[in-house]
């Protein structure tokens, strides 16, 4: 079975496509950023999803199945340009899987679809709404990117469309949202808050995007692994030391300081946690996570 | 959190690990409790409920020993005192240690210090999928339906009941929880509020700022009455018609008003506590 996928590049494409190459499957990449050492085995083309080279890719491979990493964070790609990439690139992956035959398409998104607000529940389930794009703008095209990629659940039926929304993940290769908030010796947390953070690790991250192509899902899931863990106790178990900061200080430092390059709205993910459910997942695969929490916090703290 | 500020006292240590909860290696249960920073914490709360204030607690037994339910009570004098003395009677009291999540105001967790302290007791905004969860996940609830109104009660009114919401009825209905009716007496004395300041509390984030005889917000030594009820249980579906639903509210409420008026005798010595009907 031929699986294209797009965004290999990243550190999760790497891991999945790895997984997938030792699954059996045959893999065809596309990325903007090179990958030097990758397998011979992966045909590597660097295009941009939105342009004609991608297209090509689709038309002369025929992948029997699509995956789409190719979006990418404020923490990644700070230029407003970055809503035009989450979105014609979400838009032009799916019309090539329905224009080339592809049968099945996998959607990688992120658990903070969600939104972080004093009264949010924990465990969200796949039916709730986007609460929080509002206080957070710079998530406002992952969050549209994710709902738009649903859409192609019911325009395009014939396709098994799996959205996934992952939590953060984090492991020794230290990329990832969450890896890079904890890359300093010390690291700042909001005065008077410590919420609970959900967390994978990134082989268990790979391995569950690998099952979701097995299991031909369609549909909206959750994907997690071990239950979370209080930002402070994770902060500490890397081996960094928490600094608390009240949060105006906190607003007015980002940037300065030692404090982060971070977005005013990313303070309330650093206040109230986002927390998911994802047994509908587990329930339609089976899927079970392989490293726990400490063995996933001591694989990103060992690493050099 | 507490680590070098509150000793642990190893009879609530001994109670905390009793309790049906799931930690983690980390020492955290699947909703962010953490049994350190709860055994610490309440190894001092439970001076302040035993020696500054005194329960007399009465019908501990009609709460559920293990799986759902939910705690349905008044509330009054100022601040939740009552509900920190329903989280001491299900902790230190009761023959088989529970935690009650209540389902507390949305500014509590907009507070730093009061979010982290909250989030680690496992005590989270009343929020309907929150509840939902936690009684499919068999745990037990304990709620305030006059909410801010009850707390905003001035210490004349404390006896009195107000305008019940009907969101515990409706998740009780739709999990088939047992509903624990209770009564507490004494929160007017805690805490005699005159006056809520309105208009500073919208300054400060909060409902209101309650006013006391002696001015501050510092509640006097006070010994109360908690009385729980038989459970009661309610047949339907949670989405019946409103009038349906506050049918069985009015139920729940006569029977609160019920524990109050036997409570408040009792206080004033008028009965003893075998003439208690619970």
């Amino acid at each position: 079975m031929k699986v294209l996928v797009t965004g290999i590049s990243g550190m999760l494409g790497r891991l999945t496509a790895l997984k997938l190459l030792q699954h059996g499957y045959e893999v065809i990449g596309i990325d903007r950023r090179p990958w030097a050492e990758a397998p011979d085995a992966i045909e590597l083309v660097q295009a941009d999803i939105r342009k004609r080279p991608a297209e090509d890719v689709f038309r002369s491979h025929r992948p029997d199945a699509a995956i789409h990493m190719a979006t990418v964070t404020h923490l990644v790609h700070q230029s407003p340009d970055r809503m035009r990439v989450n979105l014609y690139g979400t838009r032009a992956f799916i019309h090539h899987c329905q224009s080339y035959g592809v049968q099945q398409a996998v959607f990688v998104g992120r658990h903070t679809f969600y939104g972080a607000a004093a009264d949010s529940p924990l465990y969200h389930t796949e039916d709730e709404p986007p609460m929080a794009a509002h206080t957070f703008p710079e998530l406002a095209d992952l969050v549209a990117a994710d709902l738009y990629a649903a859409s192609s659940l019911w325009r395009y039926p014939e396709i098994a469309t799996a959205v996934l929304r992952i939590v953060y993940t984090l492991g020794p290769s230290k990329h990832g949202t969450l890896s890079s908030f904890l890359r300093g010796p010390t690291v700042p947390r909001v005065m008077g808050f410590d919420p609970l953070f959900h967390f994978i690790h990134e082989e268990d991250a790979a391995e569950a995007i690998v099952t979701a192509l097995a299991h031909k899902l369609h549909g909206i899931f959750n994907v997690s692994g071990p239950s979370p863990v209080p930002l402070s106790t994770i902060v500490r178990a890397a081996g960094r030391r928490p600094l608390a900061v009240p949060a105006a200080v906190f607003r007015l430092g980002l940037g300065r300081l030692g404090l982060p390059h971070l977005p005013a709205g990313a303070i309330d993910h650093l206040k109230y946690p986002i927390v998911v459910d994802s047994d509908a997942f587990r329930r339609s695969t089976r899927y079970t996570y392989a490293y726990d929490e400490r063995e996933t916090i001591d694989s990103f703290r060992t690493a050099r | 959190m507490f680590d070098r500020l509150l000793p642990i006292d190893p009879e609530v240590a001994a109670r905390i690990e009793a309790l049906d909860l799931e930690f983690n290696k980390f020492g955290i249960d699947p909703y962010g409790i953490d049994k350190n920073d709860l055994t610490r914490f309440v190894s001092a709360f439970a001076w302040i409920y035993r020696f500054y204030f005194k329960v007399d607690v009465y019908g501990l037994d009609h709460v559920p020993s293990e799986g759902r339910g939910i705690l349905v009570g008044n509330h009054s004098g100022g601040v939740a005192i009552d509900g920190a003395m329903v989280m001491g009677s299900m902790l230190l009291d009761a023959k088989r240690p529970r935690l009650p999540h209540a389902m507390i105001d949305k500014f509590i967790h907009e507070f730093p210090g009061a979010s982290r302290v909250m989030s680690r007791m496992g005590q989270f905004t009343g929020n309907p999928d929150q509840a939902l969860r936690l009684l499919r996940a068999e745990r037990l609830l304990l709620a305030f339906p006059e909410g801010a109104r009850g707390t905003a009660k001035l210490a004349k009114d404390a006896d009195s009941l107000v305008g019940f919401g009907t969101g515990f009825m409706r998740l009780a209905l739709e999990t088939k929880s047992p509903i624990v009716p209770f009564g507490f007496v004494g929160g007017g004395d805690a805490l005699p509020t005159i006056a809520n300041l309105k208009g500073l509390g919208r300054l400060l984030g909060v409902p209101y700022v309650p006013i006391t005889k002696w001015i501050l917000l510092v509640p006097k030594p006070t010994r109360f009455q908690l009385l729980y009820g038989q459970p009661m249980h309610f047949e339907g579906t949670g989405h019946e018609r409103d009038e349906v639903v506050n049918a069985m509210v009015d139920q729940v409420k006569e029977r609160i008003r019920d524990l109050i008026r036997q409570g408040r005798q009792l206080r004033e010595k008028e009965i003893s506590e075998d003439e208690l009907v619970l």
